[in-house]
């Protein structure tokens, strides 16, 4: 067998190997660098604390109680455009740094076009040239690179006010902020399912920086390919019999061990 | 309004002659009536309105006009502006027109504002801004046509001009009009400074000829509380850029109260969405699935 825990550093800024390290320990494919995981949880966070101060500045009716935890109406609206700008920015960097796995493909329009067979859980693995991301991960990324642009532009020339870019230009602006915010919001949803109860074993790919073998020939078969040389659809095969044939034995051991054993439950 | 009527007296018990203030019961809404026919450019209401709103007077830019600054600032909110215009005859008219917040019927600054408490309309029409409340966001800014609200930079609060509502509180007329020498400032019920505008109009149109000299009430905000007689009321923009048709965004009316509220509902079905399809189809996992547990049976109970 391969040794228990390999170490795999991919090539990155050099800062970032000081801030962390990612270990693969055997049946696990490195799938997030150090630097990938830093932007994530920075824009991240972000994020977050922006929709909270967006929420608590501009839909008071329903979050105004949010507003006490950032100090207060007034700090909170001061406080939520930096947290918008720290969010385009540190996204700017991912939007860069994914840009090449981002790229849409023939595959993804497929993928999009088997959407409700995905969502209705028709297949146990997904198809066979579904990459690093799919159709639909690719899909949330240009909404939020999209809906990036049109926060800063928006934000800014609302930061900056009628006073600098007139009345229109803040009213038009105040709309498309919203509605880029409530694109986003509905899809953050749908993000934070698929990346914990969604599908069990994603998160980690943020947190420790990999995946399962299992997990990759699953949700992502090409990328499997990609990452070992090897077939999907076959390491799931083998793993299958490996898992039966380990069944059977384990059978065997406990009918040999002697009568004192109970028989086993499977016919 | 009925609280208004309920203790008005009608008829009193042996008492002689007519009823005390019957039929005298007034329209509760205050305005402020500017003839710009009748003003003479002396700026004491813009003096009388920096003394009692207790504001320092600012250095200035001369830009060879009769007017003070170039517009209104967060402490000097009522200026006189004034305009040169040529007629169509060859002869010059001074336009004189005492900007200050117009009090809106349906004030756009109100319905843009996001910060509880911070804008207030009193029944009587007043749109008052409470600094403690305001959040400086500025969205008032833009959602006023008439461009008025001025935001401080360094306290982060926008202000404007309060119709003096410390001293209509008090029974007392704005300094403004106080303080002004031609009487061309009049200030008491919208009724009242309606009818005496459409006089003055009239008389402009069949005395002075002046043709088209009429009222400045725009609809499009609900009317406002602070009118004009204007010489030529068909071009308001002849007087500094006076709007013909005020009216509030979109973006804070139909947008704000309507759409994005729906919006927020759609954004939720987000939640709903994940959550009904935990619950009916379950979460993908990694292939192959870990068997469920055998479950132990235990002595004597037969397995299916």
């Amino acid at each position: 067998m391969a040794t228990s825990i390999g170490r795999w550093q991919e090539k990155e800024p050099g800062l970032f190997d000081k801030l962390g390290h990612t270990v693969v320990h055997e049946g696990e494919l490195p799938r997030h660098s150090v630097y990938t995981r830093f932007l994530h949880w920075a824009y991240g966070i972000c994020f977050f604390l922006a929709l909270f101060t967006g929420f608590a500045t501009y839909m008071p009716f329903l979050f105004r109680w949010l507003a006490p935890a950032f100090g207060g109406p007034a700090t909170t609206r001061m406080l939520h455009p930096y947290f918008g700008v720290g969010f385009v920015f540190f996204f700017g960097l991912q939007a860069i740094n994914w840009w090449g796995p981002m790229t849409w493909t023939e595959a993804d329009s497929r993928w999009m076009g088997r959407l409700s067979q995905f969502l209705r859980n028709e297949e146990a693995v997904e198809p066979e040239d579904v990459g690093m991301y799919n159709g639909g991960q690719k899909l949330q990324f240009w909404e939020i690179l999209v809906g990036s642009i049109v926060f800063l532009v928006s934000g800014i020339i609302m930061w900056a006010g009628a006073r600098s870019f007139g009345a229109t230009a803040v009213a038009v602006s105040y709309i498309l902020h919203d509605i880029s915010a409530l694109v986003m919001l509905f899809g953050i949803f749908f993000h934070l399912y698929q990346a914990t109860f969604g599908q069990p074993g994603t998160i980690q790919a943020m947190t420790k920086g990999t995946v399962s073998e299992a997990w990759a020939w699953t949700h992502a078969p090409a990328w499997y390919r990609q990452m070992t040389g090897r077939d999907p659809r076959q390491a799931l095969e083998q793993e299958r019999q490996r898992r039966i044939a380990r069944e059977r034995a384990i059978e065997q051991l406990a009918r040999s061990s002697g009568p004192g054993q109970p028989p086993s439950g499977r016919s | 309004m009925s609280e208004r009527t309920v203790l008005q007296t009608q008829q009193i018990s042996g008492h002689p002659g007519p009823v005390p203030g019957r039929g005298t019961q007034r329209d509760l809404e205050v305005c402020k009536l500017v003839d710009t026919t009748t003003c003479i450019g002396c700026k004491a209401c813009e003096v009388a309105c920096v003394e009692w709103n207790d504001m320092p007077f600012q250095p200035t830019t001369f830009d060879n006009t009769y007017q003070t600054m170039p517009e209104t600032n967060w402490n000097y909110w009522n200026l006189i502006k004034f305009r040169e215009h040529q007629r169509e005859d060859g002869t010059l008219m001074w336009l004189m027109r005492k900007d200050q917040c117009m009090h809106c019927g349906d004030p756009g600054c109100l319905d843009a504002c996001p910060a509880d408490g911070a804008i207030v309309k009193y029944a009587n029409g007043i749109v008052d801004f409470h600094q403690e409340n305001c959040i400086g966001c500025e969205f008032c800014v833009s959602g006023c046509p008439f461009n008025i609200p001025r935001f401080n930079p360094e306290t982060k609060k926008v202000y404007k001009c309060t119709l003096c509502s410390d001293r209509v509180g008090q029974g007392l007329e704005p300094a403004c009009i106080k303080a002004c020498p031609t009487g061309c400032l009049h200030f008491g019920t919208k009724e009242d400074m309606k009818a005496l505008a459409e006089t003055r109009s009239k008389q402009l149109r069949e005395v002075s000829g002046f043709k088209d000299a009429g009222v400045y009430d725009p609809e499009g905000v609900g009317g406002t509380h602070v009118i004009y007689v204007l010489h030529d009321a068909q071009n308001p923009e002849l007087y500094a850029g006076l709007p013909k048709d005020p009216k509030v965004s979109f973006a804070y009316k139909a947008w704000k109260s309507i759409f994005k509220p729906l919006g927020l509902i759609g954004a939720t079905l987000g939640f709903v969405g994940v959550v009904f399809h935990y619950v009916f189809e379950g979460p993908r996992r990694e292939q192959p699935e870990v068997p469920p547990t055998k479950p132990q049976s235990p002595a004597g109970r037969k397995e299916a």
